[in-house]
Protein backbone atom coordinates (compact mmCIF):
# COMPACT_ATOMS: atom_id res chain seq x y z
CA UNK A 1 0.00 0.00 0.00
CA UNK A 2 1.48 3.66 -0.87
CA UNK A 3 2.92 5.83 1.90
CA UNK A 4 0.84 9.34 1.85
CA UNK A 5 1.04 12.29 3.88
CA UNK A 6 -1.89 13.08 6.03
CA UNK A 7 -3.28 14.83 8.72
CA UNK A 8 -4.50 13.64 11.46
CA UNK A 9 -8.34 14.21 11.10
CA UNK A 10 -8.36 13.38 7.72
CA UNK A 11 -6.58 10.14 8.22
CA UNK A 12 -9.13 9.34 10.74
CA UNK A 13 -12.01 10.18 8.22
CA UNK A 14 -10.33 7.91 5.04
CA UNK A 15 -9.82 5.29 7.81
CA UNK A 16 -13.88 5.50 8.19
CA UNK A 17 -14.62 5.52 4.74
CA UNK A 18 -12.14 2.29 4.39
CA UNK A 19 -14.11 0.51 6.99
CA UNK A 20 -17.22 1.18 4.99
CA UNK A 21 -18.64 4.09 6.87
CA UNK A 22 -21.11 5.67 4.76
CA UNK A 23 -23.19 7.86 6.77
CA UNK A 24 -21.77 10.76 8.58
CA UNK A 25 -23.64 13.52 10.71
CA UNK A 26 -21.85 16.30 12.65
CA UNK A 27 -21.86 19.85 13.58
CA UNK A 28 -18.06 22.33 12.89
CA UNK A 29 -16.03 22.72 15.65
CA UNK A 30 -12.72 23.02 16.33
CA UNK A 31 -10.36 21.31 16.09
CA UNK A 32 -12.70 18.43 14.90
CA UNK A 33 -14.09 20.27 12.22
CA UNK A 34 -12.00 18.73 9.11
CA UNK A 35 -13.20 14.99 9.50
CA UNK A 36 -16.66 16.82 9.04
CA UNK A 37 -15.29 18.55 5.58
CA UNK A 38 -13.46 15.21 4.29
CA UNK A 39 -16.90 13.77 4.68
CA UNK A 40 -18.53 16.41 3.03
CA UNK A 41 -16.22 16.38 0.05
CA UNK A 42 -15.65 12.42 -0.28
CA UNK A 43 -19.03 10.83 1.07
CA UNK A 44 -21.50 12.00 -1.84
CA UNK A 45 -19.37 10.55 -4.44
CA UNK A 46 -19.37 7.09 -2.64
CA UNK A 47 -23.12 7.28 -2.38
CA UNK A 48 -22.62 8.05 1.10
CA UNK A 49 -24.62 10.28 3.58
CA UNK A 50 -23.06 13.21 4.71
CA UNK A 51 -25.49 16.17 6.86
CA UNK A 52 -24.20 19.08 8.43
CA UNK A 53 -26.91 18.74 11.71
CA UNK A 54 -28.32 21.75 13.05
CA UNK A 55 -26.74 20.77 16.52
CA UNK A 56 -24.85 17.99 18.20
CA UNK A 57 -28.07 16.58 19.64
CA UNK A 58 -29.49 16.54 16.36
CA UNK A 59 -26.03 15.06 14.89
CA UNK A 60 -26.29 11.91 17.81
CA UNK A 61 -29.89 11.67 16.98
CA UNK A 62 -28.88 11.23 13.44
CA UNK A 63 -26.26 8.71 14.37
CA UNK A 64 -28.96 6.55 15.96
CA UNK A 65 -31.09 6.45 13.53
CA UNK A 66 -28.23 6.14 10.90
CA UNK A 67 -27.10 2.74 12.93
CA UNK A 68 -30.32 1.34 13.28
CA UNK A 69 -30.52 0.85 9.53
CA UNK A 70 -27.55 -1.36 10.09
CA UNK A 71 -24.88 1.06 8.19
CA UNK A 72 -21.80 1.83 9.38
CA UNK A 73 -22.30 5.86 10.73
CA UNK A 74 -20.21 8.06 12.69
CA UNK A 75 -20.13 11.53 13.93
CA UNK A 76 -17.09 14.11 15.60
CA UNK A 77 -16.61 16.56 17.69
CA UNK A 78 -15.05 17.98 20.46
CA UNK A 79 -15.31 19.19 24.15
CA UNK A 80 -18.54 20.82 24.40
CA UNK A 81 -20.43 19.50 21.31
CA UNK A 82 -19.55 15.76 23.13
CA UNK A 83 -21.20 17.11 25.88
CA UNK A 84 -24.26 17.92 24.31
CA UNK A 85 -24.23 14.19 22.41
CA UNK A 86 -24.32 12.93 25.43
CA UNK A 87 -27.60 11.90 26.06
CA UNK A 88 -27.73 10.45 22.57
CA UNK A 89 -24.93 8.42 23.42
CA UNK A 90 -26.74 6.59 26.62
CA UNK A 91 -29.88 6.08 23.82
CA UNK A 92 -27.38 4.18 21.92
CA UNK A 93 -25.52 2.05 23.62
CA UNK A 94 -28.96 0.75 25.82
CA UNK A 95 -30.49 0.54 21.85
CA UNK A 96 -27.26 -1.40 21.41
CA UNK A 97 -25.82 0.47 18.19
CA UNK A 98 -22.97 0.00 16.64
CA UNK A 99 -21.12 3.49 15.29
CA UNK A 100 -18.15 5.49 15.83
CA UNK A 101 -18.19 8.94 18.09
CA UNK A 102 -14.85 11.10 17.48
CA UNK A 103 -13.80 13.27 20.42
CA UNK A 104 -10.83 15.22 19.31
CA UNK A 105 -10.44 16.57 22.30
CA UNK A 106 -9.61 20.47 23.38
CA UNK A 107 -9.67 21.64 27.26
CA UNK A 108 -12.43 23.08 28.96
CA UNK A 109 -14.45 23.04 31.22
CA UNK A 110 -17.05 25.39 29.78
CA UNK A 111 -15.76 26.38 26.54
CA UNK A 112 -12.80 26.27 27.58
CA UNK A 113 -9.87 26.89 24.92
CA UNK A 114 -9.55 24.96 21.20
CA UNK A 115 -5.72 24.14 22.60
CA UNK A 116 -5.61 20.60 22.84
CA UNK A 117 -6.09 18.23 26.49
CA UNK A 118 -7.19 14.96 27.68
CA UNK A 119 -9.53 16.95 30.47
CA UNK A 120 -12.65 14.65 28.58
CA UNK A 121 -11.42 11.66 30.08
CA UNK A 122 -13.51 11.38 33.03
CA UNK A 123 -16.66 11.52 30.33
CA UNK A 124 -15.62 9.52 27.91
CA UNK A 125 -14.19 6.73 30.23
CA UNK A 126 -17.38 6.79 32.84
CA UNK A 127 -20.45 6.46 30.09
CA UNK A 128 -20.88 10.57 29.93
CA UNK A 129 -24.61 10.49 30.17
CA UNK A 130 -27.35 8.86 31.92
CA UNK A 131 -27.63 5.34 33.46
CA UNK A 132 -25.15 2.55 33.49
CA UNK A 133 -23.36 1.89 30.70
CA UNK A 134 -20.06 2.02 28.63
CA UNK A 135 -18.21 3.28 26.12
CA UNK A 136 -15.24 1.39 24.29
CA UNK A 137 -12.61 4.07 23.93
CA UNK A 138 -9.49 4.03 21.85
CA UNK A 139 -6.81 6.56 22.02
CA UNK A 140 -4.62 6.68 18.96
CA UNK A 141 -0.84 8.22 19.69
CA UNK A 142 0.44 8.65 15.49
CA UNK A 143 -1.77 9.66 12.10
CA UNK A 144 -1.43 6.23 11.36
CA UNK A 145 -3.13 4.98 14.41
CA UNK A 146 -5.86 7.56 13.45
CA UNK A 147 -6.68 5.90 10.11
CA UNK A 148 -6.29 2.41 12.12
CA UNK A 149 -8.50 2.85 14.94
CA UNK A 150 -11.13 4.09 12.67
CA UNK A 151 -11.46 0.50 11.33
CA UNK A 152 -10.90 -1.14 14.46
CA UNK A 153 -13.64 1.13 16.27
CA UNK A 154 -16.19 0.17 13.50
CA UNK A 155 -15.35 -3.74 14.02
CA UNK A 156 -15.39 -3.16 17.36
CA UNK A 157 -18.53 -1.48 17.51
CA UNK A 158 -20.22 -3.93 15.43
CA UNK A 159 -18.46 -6.82 17.47
CA UNK A 160 -20.30 -5.64 20.55
CA UNK A 161 -23.23 -3.98 19.00
CA UNK A 162 -21.67 -0.46 21.11
CA UNK A 163 -21.01 2.64 20.41
CA UNK A 164 -17.15 2.71 20.28
CA UNK A 165 -15.31 6.48 21.02
CA UNK A 166 -11.89 7.51 19.31
CA UNK A 167 -10.56 10.32 21.93
CA UNK A 168 -7.06 12.10 20.53
CA UNK A 169 -5.97 15.86 21.81
CA UNK A 170 -6.36 18.60 18.76
CA UNK A 171 -2.77 18.49 17.85
CA UNK A 172 -3.01 14.84 16.47
CA UNK A 173 -6.16 15.83 14.73
CA UNK A 174 -4.24 18.89 13.16
CA UNK A 175 -0.88 17.52 12.19
CA UNK A 176 0.43 15.93 9.50
CA UNK A 177 2.52 12.32 8.92
CA UNK A 178 3.41 10.06 6.22
CA UNK A 179 1.14 6.99 6.49
CA UNK A 180 0.36 3.48 5.01
CA UNK A 181 -2.59 3.77 3.05
CA UNK A 182 -5.06 0.64 3.86
CA UNK A 183 -7.23 -1.86 2.03
CA UNK A 184 -11.36 -0.84 1.83
CA UNK A 185 -13.17 -3.53 4.07
CA UNK A 186 -15.37 -5.10 1.61
CA UNK A 187 -17.01 -7.65 3.54
CA UNK A 188 -20.17 -5.98 6.51
CA UNK A 189 -21.70 -8.22 9.02
CA UNK A 190 -24.92 -9.09 8.90
CA UNK A 191 -27.47 -6.91 10.98
CA UNK A 192 -30.94 -8.62 10.95
CA UNK A 193 -32.55 -6.42 14.18
CA UNK A 194 -31.85 -3.21 11.65
CA UNK A 195 -34.54 -1.58 10.78
CA UNK A 196 -35.39 -1.70 6.51
CA UNK A 197 -38.73 -2.36 6.68
CA UNK A 198 -40.28 -5.52 7.81
CA UNK A 199 -40.94 -7.05 4.50
CA UNK A 200 -41.10 -10.92 4.93
CA UNK A 201 -40.35 -11.04 8.74
CA UNK A 202 -41.48 -9.47 11.80
CA UNK A 203 -41.29 -5.63 12.84
CA UNK A 204 -37.78 -4.84 14.41
CA UNK A 205 -38.05 -2.64 17.16
CA UNK A 206 -35.41 -0.39 18.45
CA UNK A 207 -36.36 0.44 21.87
CA UNK A 208 -34.24 1.79 25.28
CA UNK A 209 -37.67 2.21 27.30
CA UNK A 210 -38.51 -0.47 29.57
CA UNK A 211 -40.86 0.00 31.85
CA UNK A 212 -41.15 -3.06 33.72
CA UNK A 213 -38.34 -2.95 36.77
CA UNK A 214 -37.31 -6.48 36.51
CA UNK A 215 -37.18 -6.33 32.91
CA UNK A 216 -35.13 -2.94 33.34
CA UNK A 217 -32.60 -4.86 35.67
CA UNK A 218 -32.24 -7.54 32.91
CA UNK A 219 -31.53 -5.21 30.62
CA UNK A 220 -28.53 -3.84 32.58
CA UNK A 221 -26.97 -7.10 33.08
CA UNK A 222 -27.01 -7.69 29.44
CA UNK A 223 -25.45 -4.76 29.29
CA UNK A 224 -23.08 -5.68 32.07
CA UNK A 225 -22.18 -8.69 30.79
CA UNK A 226 -21.22 -7.24 27.27
CA UNK A 227 -18.87 -4.70 29.45
CA UNK A 228 -17.46 -7.25 31.37
CA UNK A 229 -16.34 -9.84 27.90
CA UNK A 230 -15.02 -6.41 26.36
CA UNK A 231 -13.11 -5.77 29.49
CA UNK A 232 -12.11 -9.61 29.15
CA UNK A 233 -10.85 -9.25 25.64
CA UNK A 234 -10.65 -5.97 24.26
CA UNK A 235 -7.87 -4.06 26.89
CA UNK A 236 -4.96 -3.04 24.60
CA UNK A 237 -1.86 -1.39 26.27
CA UNK A 238 1.88 -0.72 24.92
CA UNK A 239 4.81 -1.13 27.09
CA UNK A 240 8.09 0.20 26.60
CA UNK A 241 11.00 -0.66 28.49
CA UNK A 242 8.69 -1.33 32.05
CA UNK A 243 10.77 -5.45 32.45
CA UNK A 244 13.35 -3.49 34.94
CA UNK A 245 12.15 -0.14 35.77
CA UNK A 246 11.79 1.37 38.80
CA UNK A 247 9.56 4.56 37.92
CA UNK A 248 7.14 3.86 35.53
CA UNK A 249 5.27 6.53 33.87
CA UNK A 250 1.98 6.07 31.65
CA UNK A 251 0.18 8.55 29.59
CA UNK A 252 -1.95 8.13 26.59
CA UNK A 253 -2.30 9.28 23.07
CA UNK A 254 0.24 12.18 21.60
CA UNK A 255 1.65 12.65 24.74
CA UNK A 256 2.57 9.15 25.11
CA UNK A 257 4.77 9.48 21.96
CA UNK A 258 6.55 12.85 24.01
CA UNK A 259 6.67 10.83 26.99
CA UNK A 260 8.61 8.04 24.75
CA UNK A 261 11.05 10.27 23.98
CA UNK A 262 11.57 11.88 27.46
CA UNK A 263 12.19 8.29 29.41
CA UNK A 264 14.46 7.58 26.10
CA UNK A 265 17.09 10.23 27.20
CA UNK A 266 16.53 9.61 31.11
CA UNK A 267 17.86 5.75 30.41
CA UNK A 268 20.46 7.17 28.52
CA UNK A 269 21.27 9.08 31.90
CA UNK A 270 21.04 5.64 33.66
CA UNK A 271 17.80 5.97 34.85
CA UNK A 272 15.37 3.06 35.15
CA UNK A 273 12.34 4.02 33.70
CA UNK A 274 9.43 2.76 31.33
CA UNK A 275 6.13 3.69 30.00
CA UNK A 276 3.10 2.49 29.77
CA UNK A 277 0.28 3.82 27.33
CA UNK A 278 -3.06 2.57 27.53
CA UNK A 279 -4.65 2.40 23.67
CA UNK A 280 -8.39 1.71 25.27
CA UNK A 281 -8.66 3.84 27.60
CA UNK A 282 -12.05 1.93 28.75
CA UNK A 283 -11.57 -0.67 29.36
CA UNK A 284 -8.66 0.27 31.36
CA UNK A 285 -5.83 -1.92 30.53
CA UNK A 286 -5.16 -2.61 34.39
CA UNK A 287 -3.18 -6.08 33.60
CA UNK A 288 -0.54 -4.19 32.46
CA UNK A 289 0.37 -1.80 35.03
CA UNK A 290 -0.33 -4.53 37.51
CA UNK A 291 2.58 -6.54 35.71
CA UNK A 292 4.57 -3.47 36.10
CA UNK A 293 4.09 -3.09 39.97
CA UNK A 294 6.52 -6.30 40.65
CA UNK A 295 9.42 -4.13 39.06
CA UNK A 296 8.00 -0.64 39.59
CA UNK A 297 8.71 1.05 42.80
CA UNK A 298 6.54 4.06 41.51
CA UNK A 299 4.14 5.46 39.06
CA UNK A 300 4.38 8.99 37.24
CA UNK A 301 0.85 9.69 35.30
CA UNK A 302 1.49 12.57 32.68
CA UNK A 303 -1.64 13.94 31.55
CA UNK A 304 -2.61 17.05 29.56
CA UNK A 305 -5.67 17.56 32.57
CA UNK A 306 -5.56 17.92 36.20
CA UNK A 307 -5.70 14.42 36.63
CA UNK A 308 -8.53 12.08 35.36
CA UNK A 309 -6.75 8.63 34.40
CA UNK A 310 -4.50 8.90 37.75
CA UNK A 311 -7.33 7.39 39.30
CA UNK A 312 -7.65 4.46 37.16
CA UNK A 313 -3.75 3.90 37.66
CA UNK A 314 -4.30 4.33 41.36
CA UNK A 315 -7.10 1.67 41.23
CA UNK A 316 -4.77 -0.97 39.40
CA UNK A 317 -1.69 -0.38 41.52
CA UNK A 318 -4.52 -0.90 44.28
CA UNK A 319 -2.07 0.96 46.94
CA UNK A 320 1.67 -1.51 46.28
CA UNK A 321 3.63 1.76 44.87
CA UNK A 322 2.73 5.23 45.12
CA UNK A 323 1.65 7.27 42.05
CA UNK A 324 2.92 10.79 41.18
CA UNK A 325 1.15 13.18 38.87
CA UNK A 326 2.60 15.75 36.17
CA UNK A 327 0.18 17.73 34.38
CA UNK A 328 -0.93 20.75 32.27
CA UNK A 329 -4.16 21.91 30.65
CA UNK A 330 -4.24 23.19 26.91
CA UNK A 331 -0.62 23.59 26.88
CA UNK A 332 0.97 19.89 26.01
CA UNK A 333 4.05 19.20 28.27
CA UNK A 334 7.04 19.01 26.28
CA UNK A 335 10.33 16.06 26.68
CA UNK A 336 12.24 18.24 28.20
CA UNK A 337 9.83 18.95 30.79
CA UNK A 338 8.80 15.32 31.55
CA UNK A 339 12.69 14.51 31.47
CA UNK A 340 13.16 17.34 34.29
CA UNK A 341 10.67 15.68 36.11
CA UNK A 342 11.67 11.90 35.09
CA UNK A 343 15.21 13.05 36.62
CA UNK A 344 13.74 14.90 39.69
CA UNK A 345 11.84 11.77 41.08
CA UNK A 346 15.06 9.51 40.22
CA UNK A 347 17.52 11.95 42.46
CA UNK A 348 14.84 12.23 44.83
CA UNK A 349 14.11 8.61 45.33
CA UNK A 350 17.47 7.75 44.40
CA UNK A 351 16.82 5.35 41.02
CA UNK B 1 -71.00 -12.95 6.62
CA UNK B 2 -69.45 -9.72 5.18
CA UNK B 3 -66.66 -7.80 7.05
CA UNK B 4 -67.25 -4.43 7.09
CA UNK B 5 -64.51 -2.92 9.49
CA UNK B 6 -61.61 -4.42 10.45
CA UNK B 7 -58.62 -3.97 12.63
CA UNK B 8 -55.76 -2.51 10.06
CA UNK B 9 -53.06 -4.48 9.44
CA UNK B 10 -50.77 -1.97 9.90
CA UNK B 11 -51.93 -2.19 13.86
CA UNK B 12 -50.77 -4.89 16.20
CA UNK B 13 -53.23 -6.84 18.35
CA UNK B 14 -51.70 -4.78 21.36
CA UNK B 15 -54.62 -3.26 23.44
CA UNK B 16 -53.91 0.95 23.32
CA UNK B 17 -52.99 2.13 26.97
CA UNK B 18 -54.51 5.55 26.25
CA UNK B 19 -57.29 6.72 28.39
CA UNK B 20 -60.61 6.49 27.98
CA UNK B 21 -61.78 9.22 25.30
CA UNK B 22 -58.58 9.94 24.20
CA UNK B 23 -58.07 10.64 20.88
CA UNK B 24 -54.46 9.49 19.69
CA UNK B 25 -56.13 5.86 19.58
CA UNK B 26 -58.02 7.20 16.58
CA UNK B 27 -54.99 9.11 15.13
CA UNK B 28 -52.76 5.52 15.30
CA UNK B 29 -55.83 3.80 13.54
CA UNK B 30 -55.55 6.60 10.62
CA UNK B 31 -52.23 5.85 10.69
CA UNK B 32 -52.53 2.50 10.39
CA UNK B 33 -55.54 2.46 7.38
CA UNK B 34 -53.48 5.01 5.72
CA UNK B 35 -50.46 2.23 5.47
CA UNK B 36 -52.73 0.06 4.30
CA UNK B 37 -54.55 1.56 1.26
CA UNK B 38 -51.06 2.39 0.35
CA UNK B 39 -49.59 -0.66 0.67
CA UNK B 40 -46.93 0.63 3.08
CA UNK B 41 -46.48 -1.36 5.60
CA UNK B 42 -43.69 -3.99 4.64
CA UNK B 43 -42.01 -0.51 4.13
CA UNK B 44 -42.42 2.22 6.48
CA UNK B 45 -40.55 2.74 9.14
CA UNK B 46 -41.90 4.96 12.08
CA UNK B 47 -40.49 6.58 15.27
CA UNK B 48 -42.48 7.64 18.17
CA UNK B 49 -41.76 10.21 21.40
CA UNK B 50 -41.62 10.64 24.51
CA UNK B 51 -45.48 11.45 25.33
CA UNK B 52 -48.28 9.35 25.51
CA UNK B 53 -47.68 7.61 22.69
CA UNK B 54 -44.15 6.64 23.63
CA UNK B 55 -45.33 3.08 23.15
CA UNK B 56 -46.66 3.38 19.82
CA UNK B 57 -43.68 1.07 18.69
CA UNK B 58 -46.25 -1.61 20.19
CA UNK B 59 -49.15 -0.67 18.40
CA UNK B 60 -47.67 0.06 14.61
CA UNK B 61 -46.84 -3.34 13.36
CA UNK B 62 -43.94 -1.96 11.07
CA UNK B 63 -40.40 -1.35 11.76
CA UNK B 64 -40.14 1.04 14.60
CA UNK B 65 -38.01 2.71 16.47
CA UNK B 66 -38.43 4.89 19.76
CA UNK B 67 -36.72 8.40 20.11
CA UNK B 68 -35.10 10.72 22.27
CA UNK B 69 -37.27 13.59 24.40
CA UNK B 70 -37.54 15.43 21.12
CA UNK B 71 -35.19 13.78 18.86
CA UNK B 72 -37.75 12.03 16.10
CA UNK B 73 -37.04 13.96 13.49
CA UNK B 74 -33.21 13.72 13.41
CA UNK B 75 -33.25 10.00 13.44
CA UNK B 76 -35.83 10.07 10.79
CA UNK B 77 -33.71 12.41 8.81
CA UNK B 78 -30.79 9.74 8.65
CA UNK B 79 -32.65 7.11 7.98
CA UNK B 80 -34.47 8.29 4.95
CA UNK B 81 -31.54 9.93 3.68
CA UNK B 82 -29.78 5.54 3.99
CA UNK B 83 -32.37 4.54 2.65
CA UNK B 84 -34.70 6.46 0.13
CA UNK B 85 -37.14 3.90 -0.56
CA UNK B 86 -38.19 3.47 2.70
CA UNK B 87 -41.43 5.42 3.84
CA UNK B 88 -40.86 6.67 7.13
CA UNK B 89 -42.85 8.68 9.73
CA UNK B 90 -42.68 10.39 13.16
CA UNK B 91 -45.40 10.61 15.84
CA UNK B 92 -44.90 13.41 18.12
CA UNK B 93 -46.37 15.33 20.68
CA UNK B 94 -46.53 19.17 21.65
CA UNK B 95 -43.99 19.14 24.07
CA UNK B 96 -42.16 16.71 21.88
CA UNK B 97 -42.20 18.25 18.41
CA UNK B 98 -42.35 22.41 19.61
CA UNK B 99 -41.20 22.33 22.90
CA UNK B 100 -37.78 20.41 23.19
CA UNK B 101 -37.70 19.18 19.78
CA UNK B 102 -38.67 22.78 18.12
CA UNK B 103 -34.69 22.29 16.84
CA UNK B 104 -34.75 19.31 15.04
CA UNK B 105 -38.54 19.85 13.51
CA UNK B 106 -37.94 23.38 11.83
CA UNK B 107 -34.63 22.11 10.65
CA UNK B 108 -35.86 19.19 9.43
CA UNK B 109 -38.90 20.95 7.20
CA UNK B 110 -35.79 23.23 6.25
CA UNK B 111 -34.22 20.73 4.90
CA UNK B 112 -37.11 19.55 3.29
CA UNK B 113 -36.64 16.16 4.70
CA UNK B 114 -39.01 13.50 2.60
CA UNK B 115 -40.79 12.25 5.95
CA UNK B 116 -43.84 12.26 6.90
CA UNK B 117 -44.50 14.32 10.79
CA UNK B 118 -48.11 13.29 12.48
CA UNK B 119 -48.00 15.82 14.92
CA UNK B 120 -50.64 15.47 18.43
CA UNK B 121 -51.12 18.95 19.62
CA UNK B 122 -53.43 18.36 22.43
CA UNK B 123 -52.65 21.48 24.39
CA UNK B 124 -50.95 20.17 27.61
CA UNK B 125 -47.96 17.35 28.22
CA UNK B 126 -49.93 14.13 28.76
CA UNK B 127 -48.07 11.72 30.07
CA UNK B 128 -45.75 13.99 32.72
CA UNK B 129 -49.78 14.59 34.57
CA UNK B 130 -50.92 18.03 32.20
CA UNK B 131 -47.81 20.65 32.74
CA UNK B 132 -48.20 23.43 30.24
CA UNK B 133 -47.13 22.82 26.90
CA UNK B 134 -45.94 25.47 24.33
CA UNK B 135 -49.56 24.83 22.71
CA UNK B 136 -51.36 25.54 25.91
CA UNK B 137 -53.77 28.21 24.91
CA UNK B 138 -54.10 31.47 26.99
CA UNK B 139 -56.00 31.48 30.44
CA UNK B 140 -55.67 27.67 30.19
CA UNK B 141 -55.53 25.76 33.37
CA UNK B 142 -52.51 23.46 33.76
CA UNK B 143 -50.10 22.25 36.57
CA UNK B 144 -47.08 24.56 35.64
CA UNK B 145 -49.70 26.87 34.73
CA UNK B 146 -52.13 27.49 37.79
CA UNK B 147 -53.59 30.57 37.18
CA UNK B 148 -53.57 30.05 33.70
CA UNK B 149 -51.52 30.81 31.28
CA UNK B 150 -50.75 35.02 31.08
CA UNK B 151 -48.75 36.16 27.98
CA UNK B 152 -47.27 37.89 30.30
CA UNK B 153 -45.23 35.37 31.73
CA UNK B 154 -45.58 32.21 29.59
CA UNK B 155 -46.02 33.75 26.04
CA UNK B 156 -48.01 32.14 23.24
CA UNK B 157 -48.99 29.05 22.19
CA UNK B 158 -47.38 27.73 19.32
CA UNK B 159 -48.64 27.44 15.84
CA UNK B 160 -46.62 25.39 14.35
CA UNK B 161 -48.86 24.58 11.06
CA UNK B 162 -48.18 28.10 10.16
CA UNK B 163 -44.61 28.47 11.52
CA UNK B 164 -43.30 25.38 9.66
CA UNK B 165 -45.76 26.05 6.26
CA UNK B 166 -43.28 28.99 5.77
CA UNK B 167 -40.00 26.65 4.84
CA UNK B 168 -39.84 26.03 1.22
CA UNK B 169 -38.20 22.37 2.47
CA UNK B 170 -42.24 21.99 3.47
CA UNK B 171 -44.47 20.40 0.89
CA UNK B 172 -47.53 19.40 3.08
CA UNK B 173 -48.11 21.37 5.79
CA UNK B 174 -52.05 20.86 7.16
CA UNK B 175 -54.10 21.26 10.42
CA UNK B 176 -56.72 18.27 11.19
CA UNK B 177 -58.57 18.04 14.38
CA UNK B 178 -60.02 14.65 15.21
CA UNK B 179 -63.24 15.85 17.29
CA UNK B 180 -65.97 14.62 15.22
CA UNK B 181 -66.42 12.17 12.02
CA UNK B 182 -66.73 14.48 9.78
CA UNK B 183 -62.92 16.29 11.04
CA UNK B 184 -61.69 12.11 11.49
CA UNK B 185 -62.02 11.73 7.79
CA UNK B 186 -60.48 14.98 6.70
CA UNK B 187 -57.24 13.38 8.89
CA UNK B 188 -57.05 10.71 7.17
CA UNK B 189 -57.46 12.04 3.83
CA UNK B 190 -54.61 14.37 5.26
CA UNK B 191 -52.25 11.42 6.43
CA UNK B 192 -52.90 9.92 3.03
CA UNK B 193 -51.91 13.11 1.18
CA UNK B 194 -48.53 13.49 3.32
CA UNK B 195 -47.43 9.71 2.76
CA UNK B 196 -48.15 10.43 -0.97
CA UNK B 197 -46.09 14.00 -0.94
CA UNK B 198 -43.24 11.97 1.23
CA UNK B 199 -44.10 9.10 -1.77
CA UNK B 200 -42.98 11.59 -4.46
CA UNK B 201 -39.86 13.31 -3.27
CA UNK B 202 -41.11 16.23 -2.91
CA UNK B 203 -40.29 17.43 0.50
CA UNK B 204 -41.06 17.37 4.23
CA UNK B 205 -44.89 16.79 4.98
CA UNK B 206 -46.25 17.13 8.50
CA UNK B 207 -49.91 17.31 9.75
CA UNK B 208 -50.76 18.93 13.10
CA UNK B 209 -53.95 17.37 14.73
CA UNK B 210 -56.16 18.90 16.99
CA UNK B 211 -56.33 15.96 19.66
CA UNK B 212 -57.94 15.57 23.66
CA UNK B 213 -56.87 15.00 26.72
CA UNK B 214 -59.98 14.34 28.87
CA UNK B 215 -57.39 13.53 31.88
CA UNK B 216 -55.36 16.30 32.25
CA UNK B 217 -57.99 18.85 30.42
CA UNK B 218 -60.40 17.79 33.51
CA UNK B 219 -63.34 17.29 31.32
CA UNK B 220 -65.22 14.15 30.59
CA UNK B 221 -64.83 12.25 26.97
CA UNK B 222 -67.46 14.51 25.20
CA UNK B 223 -66.73 17.83 26.85
CA UNK B 224 -63.27 17.53 25.43
CA UNK B 225 -64.86 16.74 22.03
CA UNK B 226 -66.18 20.10 22.60
CA UNK B 227 -63.53 22.33 24.03
CA UNK B 228 -61.39 21.09 20.90
CA UNK B 229 -64.54 23.12 19.03
CA UNK B 230 -64.43 26.25 21.26
CA UNK B 231 -61.22 26.78 22.34
CA UNK B 232 -58.73 24.99 20.37
CA UNK B 233 -60.10 25.34 16.45
CA UNK B 234 -60.69 29.15 17.18
CA UNK B 235 -56.96 29.48 18.22
CA UNK B 236 -55.38 26.66 15.92
CA UNK B 237 -57.75 27.02 12.34
CA UNK B 238 -58.30 23.67 10.53
CA UNK B 239 -56.57 23.62 6.89
CA UNK B 240 -54.19 23.32 4.73
CA UNK B 241 -51.00 25.61 4.82
CA UNK B 242 -48.77 24.24 2.25
CA UNK B 243 -49.42 22.29 -0.66
CA UNK B 244 -45.75 21.93 -3.28
CA UNK B 245 -47.29 20.49 -6.57
CA UNK B 246 -44.52 18.32 -8.23
C1 LIG C 1 -35.14 14.95 28.11
C2 LIG C 1 -36.44 14.72 28.75
N1 LIG C 1 -37.03 15.71 29.41
C3 LIG C 1 -38.24 15.49 30.00
C4 LIG C 1 -38.85 14.28 29.92
C5 LIG C 1 -40.19 14.07 30.60
N2 LIG C 1 -41.31 14.05 29.69
C6 LIG C 1 -41.83 12.90 29.24
S1 LIG C 1 -43.13 13.11 28.23
C7 LIG C 1 -43.06 14.79 28.39
C8 LIG C 1 -44.06 15.68 27.75
C9 LIG C 1 -44.89 15.01 26.76
O1 LIG C 1 -45.86 15.88 26.29
P1 LIG C 1 -46.28 15.85 24.78
O2 LIG C 1 -45.09 15.81 23.92
O3 LIG C 1 -47.21 16.98 24.57
O4 LIG C 1 -47.01 14.45 24.60
P2 LIG C 1 -48.41 13.96 25.19
O5 LIG C 1 -48.10 13.13 26.37
O6 LIG C 1 -49.24 15.17 25.52
O7 LIG C 1 -49.02 13.16 24.07
C10 LIG C 1 -42.01 15.14 29.23
C11 LIG C 1 -41.70 16.53 29.59
C12 LIG C 1 -38.16 13.26 29.21
N3 LIG C 1 -38.66 12.03 29.09
N4 LIG C 1 -36.98 13.51 28.64
S1 LIG D 1 -53.01 11.57 29.61
FE1 LIG D 1 -54.18 12.65 28.05
S2 LIG D 1 -53.04 12.38 26.13
FE2 LIG D 1 -52.30 10.88 27.59
S3 LIG D 1 -53.47 9.02 27.20
FE3 LIG D 1 -54.53 10.12 28.85
S4 LIG D 1 -56.00 11.40 27.80
FE4 LIG D 1 -54.54 10.74 26.25
MG1 LIG E 1 -49.26 17.01 24.43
Amino acid sequence: MPKVLMKGNEALAEGAIIAGCRGFFGYPITPSSEIAEYMARKLPKLNGVFVQAESELAAINMVYGGASTGQRVMTASSGPGISLKQEGISFIAEAELPCLIVNISRGGPGLGGIQPAQSDYFQATRGGGHGDYRTMVLAPSSVQEMMDFAVTGFELADKYRSPVMIMAEGTLGQMMEPIIMREPVTKLPEKPWAVTGCRGRKPNIINTLHLSAEYLEERNHHLQNKYTSMALNEKRAESFQTEDAELVVVAFGLMARIVKKAVMEARQQGVKVGMIRPITLWPFPDEAIRQAVNSAKRFLAVEISMGQMIEDIRLAVAGRAPVEFYGRIGITPNPEEIYQEIMRIAQREGY
Amino acid sequence: MKVIARRPESLTEAKFHYCPGCTHGIIHRLIGECLDELNLRENAIGICPVGCAVLAYEYFNCDMLEAAHGRAPAIATAIKRLQPNNTVFTYQGDGDLASIGMGEIVHASLRGEKITVVFVNNAIYGMTGGQMAPTTLLGQVTTTSPYGRNKDFEGYPAKMAELLSQNEGSAYICRTAVNNPANVIKTKKAIKKALQIQQQGLGFTMVEILSTCPTNWGLSPLDALDWVEEKMIPYYPLGEFKVKED
